[in-house]
């Protein structure tokens, strides 16, 4: 457990290197997959992340505690990734969040609109057997989310980041957010179903 | 509800966004329904493998070069 904003705060303004150690090494991990998804490379998120560390040793004197100090770096991240985005013309348009439309599962997998029971499973899912490779497909299906999704889940499931957090992180609504995250959980479920299936 | 309806729903229902009748008509879609139960722990299986994705890190290079930005800092 990181100690409390206030002595963090101070810690970075008297220049004390064990709490900047610490933050670096705390948040750094969960900063590069942020980048990563805004940018094309992984030098490319390791510069932002860079850049961003630099932004807070000289910015922390103005911290004012509106947010948190984590929200406030992560704001730094998310808007020095987006200009180098658009500098490598790769943008995420989060402010045109139109929906995305379509369901999440595959209509085949449900009864027609002529049968007994419409809406409902034709065939139930698979049970899963899950092996080693697993967290390998997994990680491959998250590579995979189109941007928006890939950000928001990767926030919220992979670094238990909160709800609350993450709007305040990406400056979009919590009805926003919560249609990405389940869309892009969805895909990454099918895309575990999909693979379970092929290798059977 | 519909095994289609109830799909779309469960995020929202995990984050206990639900309003109250949705997720009444939810939970009692789950409890007669084996294939959405299934559905539903499938789903949480995915989360929380999510959560064990390995941390990626700085190199040891951007880090001492970090460490080296914050020691020199002019601080008043
Ligand atoms: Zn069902």
């Amino acid at each position: 457990m990181l100690p409390a904003d206030d002595v963090l705060v101070a810690g970075l303004r008297s220049g004390d290197e064990a709490t900047f150690a610490r933050l670096l090494d705390s948040w750094s991990a969960s900063m590069l997959r942020l980048a990563r998804s805004f940018v094309s490379t992984d030098a490319s998120a390791e510069e932002v992340v860079q850049d961003t560390w630099l932004a807070v040793i000289r910015g922390v004197a103005g911290f004012q505690g509106a947010s948190s100090l984590r929200t406030w770096v992560y704001r730094i991240l998310v808007n020095t990734a987006k200009k180098r985005g658009v500098k490598e013309k790769r943008t995420v348009p989060w402010t045109s969040l139109e929906p995305d439309g379509g369901p999440t599962v595959d209509p085949d997998r449900f009864r027609g609109p002529g049968d007994d029971y419409p809406g409902h499973w034709r065939e139930v899912p698979e049970p899963w057997v899950l092996g080693d490779e697993f967290r390998h497909v997994v990680a491959r299906a998250l590579d995979q989310l189109p941007e928006r999704q890939r950000v928001v889940v990767t926030l919220r499931d992979v670094d238990g980041h909160s709800s609350e957090e993450v709007c305040a992180m990406l400056e979009i609504s919590a009805a926003n957010q919560r249609v990405l995250l389940h869309r892009g959980r969805a895909a990454v479920r099918a895309h575990v179903e999909k693979y379970l299936g092929g290798a059977a | 509800m519909t095994c289609e309806e109830f799909v779309e729903l469960v995020t929202a229902f995990l984050e206990g966004a639900l309003d109250e009748d949705t997720e009444r008509d939810f939970v009692a879609h789950l409890a007669e329904c084996p294939g959405c139960e299934r559905y539903l722990d499938q789903f949480r299986t995915t989360i929380s493998e999510l959560g064990e994705l390995p941390p990626e890190t700085l190199s040891g290079d951007t880090r001492d070069r970090l460490l080296d930005a914050f020691r020199n800092f002019p601080r008043a």
